[in-house]
């Protein structure tokens, strides 16, 4: 089943066999040709008004859903363009493929017009990469970008193209088998490993289940909900695994790190057993690492083998999938608790039940001020559980984090691993085109909304009703807090003015968008309400809030988790303490 | 390739690794990217065809703890055209290098200078009026050693190779490994309906 077909219809047919629907992108010189025949594909193109928001929105449909997102730009700039979504997708496992133009074959290293080596430049921050000047190779590149991009730990793949591999012709042949001699993810657990994090689940104490990313890319939510019901363990969801465990569960103590509950910072602080599923043990997450969870073994189950044992020494290394890791989990402890055994974890429960009932996270409401976090406490009761919240990075990041209740997996999409600012308007986007019978609330800080709200005039225009909530504070926030708290108040270049400049409502207005303002608490849930009513048109709500509000609990950066200040200059107090370190 | 310190400057424990990668272009780039990036240092990087076309082969010396060590093998394995990595055991192995160095050697002197090539079985290469070019295979000691008797006679000019180094017996790294394992692709339009399945509910 071949035929000759130019290198161009070549890519698309590839694209589309590979199964992609929708692609995010700018057409250029470069990448011209391949603009021609997608006219005619399936696939529906989206074009965005910047290459980083092809990207964002790419990693934002993948995000919504476990497919890989697909965006496309020509050479040079806009190739350069895609490398901050491509290092974002690529810190956090996002299964991405990025098409790129490139200069003609016979151009490359000349310094022609619109080049960049962006197969050199994307070498760090990529899974992998290709560069493509032979038309008869590209089916085969584009499946294996597509295979490599959506297993083992996802990634993003770039694959670069020549414009003459482009324009020539060439037979377009599927291929149906691959051979990639290097690249062979392992995902099914060893069963003496397996064996073994049993024993140790059940010779322990106070165990902690530390959930990561990893349990969502590997869709293993309904296993970690088994394994937790069954031994009754406490959960930890990290940043990139909010949603993976519900919110409501008695088990669940939070989000765990720098701005961690105190009951999930305790969590693994006081843990004698960490079992880490899918997560890697980041800095944000551990504080100073030599203080971190001094008296506890860990399990670490991960796909990818280089993340065991990096950050911190493990007693039970597991390299596979998660789901099979938990599905396994659970089945060695099922026939355990048949058997009779089972983990004696009551007083560590109670222990943690009452911190995280004494310590919840809460915050002080400005006098005459609407609170930020007051806005996010009412949209994720108004909006629900069902609704898919993106967000951009900081203070606004946090709050969300913390005051959304998230119950389902794949609904808190955000940039955990690079913290790229502006990511909230385009993945909301991207999240959106995956998932248009879902609402999608773009949950942006004033300084993020202003690096790619440029996207409003793609959701207007390609009916991408997105919602947009402005958390406008008119100031680079979180900088500004480590100002007030670490450079005695001196905000040196962290004043945005954003209540002034630019007028949210009017921009919004200009984009063809709703735009809406709300500065009392009193008028949250109609302004809300009213945005939610909107479904043909993108909306924006500019909350003006108190500059002031600080995110809290907090661990000072590079300090120990057991210095957590769940307010400022207020320490937890841990009453069962002492009764705690009795045990053995 | 390209030792970028010589090996005197050898501090913490040296480890050889032979890392059979495919033959194709950037791969170089990537590893000479992934140990800067990560901080490692190189001490001595050789590549080279093998006795199969499609696969090259690293010998690196990197000089490293064992922990990250550890680090170093794992992240070179995540590098899709990485086939197989294998530290090479000092004991096990034969290691060699290449050096040709240009040596002041005149009249008077030119006796003493092939005198030491003896000694150390190396070779002259060229001769001048003025100088001659040795060459000379061995380990990392042996050409130190060479390099220090006819440092007095003074080095005009040196080249070193990096350092290659191969198991001794009759087994080979490269068997089995190579044997490339068939992935089936995804299939044509069929990534969407299965995937959609499991999420985004699941």
């Amino acid at each position: 089943m071949s035929e000759q077909v130019t290198g161009a219809q070549s890519l698309v047919k590839s694209l589309e066999a590979a199964g992609t629907e929708h692609i995010f992108g700018i057409p250029g010189g470069a990448i011209l040709p391949a603009y021609d025949p997608l006219m005619d594909s399936s696939i529906r193109h989206i074009l965005v008004r910047h290459e980083q928001a092809a990207g964002h929105a790419a990693q934002g449909y993948a995000a919504a859903t476990g497919r890989v997102g697909v965006c496309m730009a020509t050479s040079g700039p806009g190739a350069t363009n895609l490398v901050t979504p491509l290092a974002d997708a690529h810190m956090d496992s996002v299964p991405l493929v990025a098409v790129t133009g490139q200069v003609g074959a016979a151009m490359i290293g000349t310094d022609a017009f619109q080049e960049a080596d962006i197969r050199g430049i994307t070498m760090p921050v990529t899974k992998h990469n290709f560069l493509v000047t032979d038309p008869a190779e590209i089916p085969r590149t584009i499946a294996e970008a597509f295979y490599i991009a959506s297993t083992g730990r996802p990634g993003p793949v770039l694959v670069d193209v020549a414009k003459s591999a482009l324009q020539a012709m060439t037979t377009y042949r599927w291929p149906t088998e691959l051979s990639l001699p290097g690249y062979r993810p392992v995902t099914r657990p060893h069963a003496k490993q397996i064996r073994e994090a049993a024993r140790l689940i059940l010779e322990s104490r106070r165990p902690v289940l530390y959930v990561g990313g990893g349990v969502i890319r590997a869709k293993a939510s309904r296993q970690l909900l088994e394994l937790a019901q069954l031994t009754g363990m406490p959960v930890v969801t990290t940043l990139m695994a909010r949603g993976a465990f519900p919110d409501s569960h008695p088990q669940h103590l939070g989000m765990p790190g720098m701005h961690g509950t105190v009951a999930a910072v305790a969590g693994l602080q006081k843990s004698d057993l960490i079992i880490s599923l899918g997560a890697r043990f980041d800095d944000r997450v551990t504080g100073n690492l030599d203080s971190f969870a001094p008296g506890a073994k860990v399990i670490h189950a991960d796909i990818d083998p280089a993340e065991i044992g990096k950050n911190r020494a493990v007693d039970v290394p597991i390299v596979g999938d998660c789901r099979e890791v938990l599905g396994d989990l659970v089945t060695a402890l099922r026939a355990e608790a048949d058997a009779g055994h089972t983990g004696d974890f009551e007083a560590w429960v109670g222990f943690l039940a009452g911190v995280k009932q004494k310590y919840p996270v809460g915050y002080d409401a400005p006098a005459g001020e609407l609170a930020p976090q007051y806005v996010l406490q009412r949209l994720s009761a108004i909006a629900g559980p069902e609704t898919v919240y993106c967000s951009g990075v900081g203070q606004h990041q946090m709050w969300a984090a913390h005051f959304i209740d998230y119950e389902r997996p794949n609904t808190w999409i955000n940039s955990g691993g690079l913290g790229t600012m502006g990511f909230a308007v385009p993945s909301a986007m991207g999240a959106k085109v995956a998932r248009p019978d879902a609402t999608v609330w773009s949950i942006d800080g004033d300084g993020c909304f202003q690096m790619t709200n440029q996207e409003l005039a793609t959701c207007a225009i390609n009916d991408i009703p997105i919602k947009v909530a402005v958390i406008n504070n008119e100031s680079l926030g979180m900088v500004r807090q480590w100002q007030t708290l670490f450079y005695n108040e001196r905000y040196s270049n962290t004043d945005l003015h954003s209540k002034r400049i630019p007028d949210f409502v009017k921009l919004a207005d200009a984009y063809g968008c709703v735009g809406l303002s709300c500065d009392s608490p009193g008028d949250v849930d109609a302004t809300i309400a009213k945005a939610m009513e909107i479904d043909d048109t993108p909306v924006v709500i500019d909350f003006r809030v108190h500059r002031d509000a600080m995110v809290w609990p907090m661990v000072a950066a590079g300090t120990s988790n057991d210095d957590i200040q769940y307010a400022r200059d207020l320490a937890p107090q841990f009453d069962d303490d002492a009764d705690l370190e009795l045990r053995p | 390739m390209t030792p970028t310190s010589g090996h005197a400057a050898s501090t913490g424990a040296r480890h050889t690794l032979s890392v059979l990668v495919e033959n194709k272009p950037g791969v170089l780039a990537r590893i000479a990217g992934l140990f800067s990036r990560r901080g490692y240092n190189i001490d001595s990087l050789a590549v080279g065809p093998t006795e199969h076309p499609e696969v090259s082969r690293m010998t690196i010396v990197v000089n490293v703890e064992d922990s990250p060590l550890e680090q170093v093998t794992k992240q070179l394995n995540k590098l899709v055209e990485v086939i197989k990595i294998v530290e090479l055991d000092a004991a096990a192995s034969v290691d060699r290098e290449l050096v040709l160095v240009k040596v002041r050697a005149d009249v008077e002197s030119r006796g003493r200078v092939l005198d030491t090539v003896q000694l150390f079985r190396a070779k002259v290469v060229d001769v001048a009026p003025d100088a001659v070019t040795i060459q000379a295979v061995g380990n990392a000691d042996k050409l130190a050693d060479l390099l220090r008797v006819l440092e007095p006679f003074g080095i005009r000019e040196l080249v070193q190779s990096g350092m290659v180094a191969i198991g001794r017996g009759s087994r080979s790294i490269s068997e089995r490994t190579l044997r490339p394992v068939a992935i089936p692709a995804p299939p044509a339009a069929g990534l969407t309906s299965t995937n959609q399945k499991e999420s985004p509910r699941g």
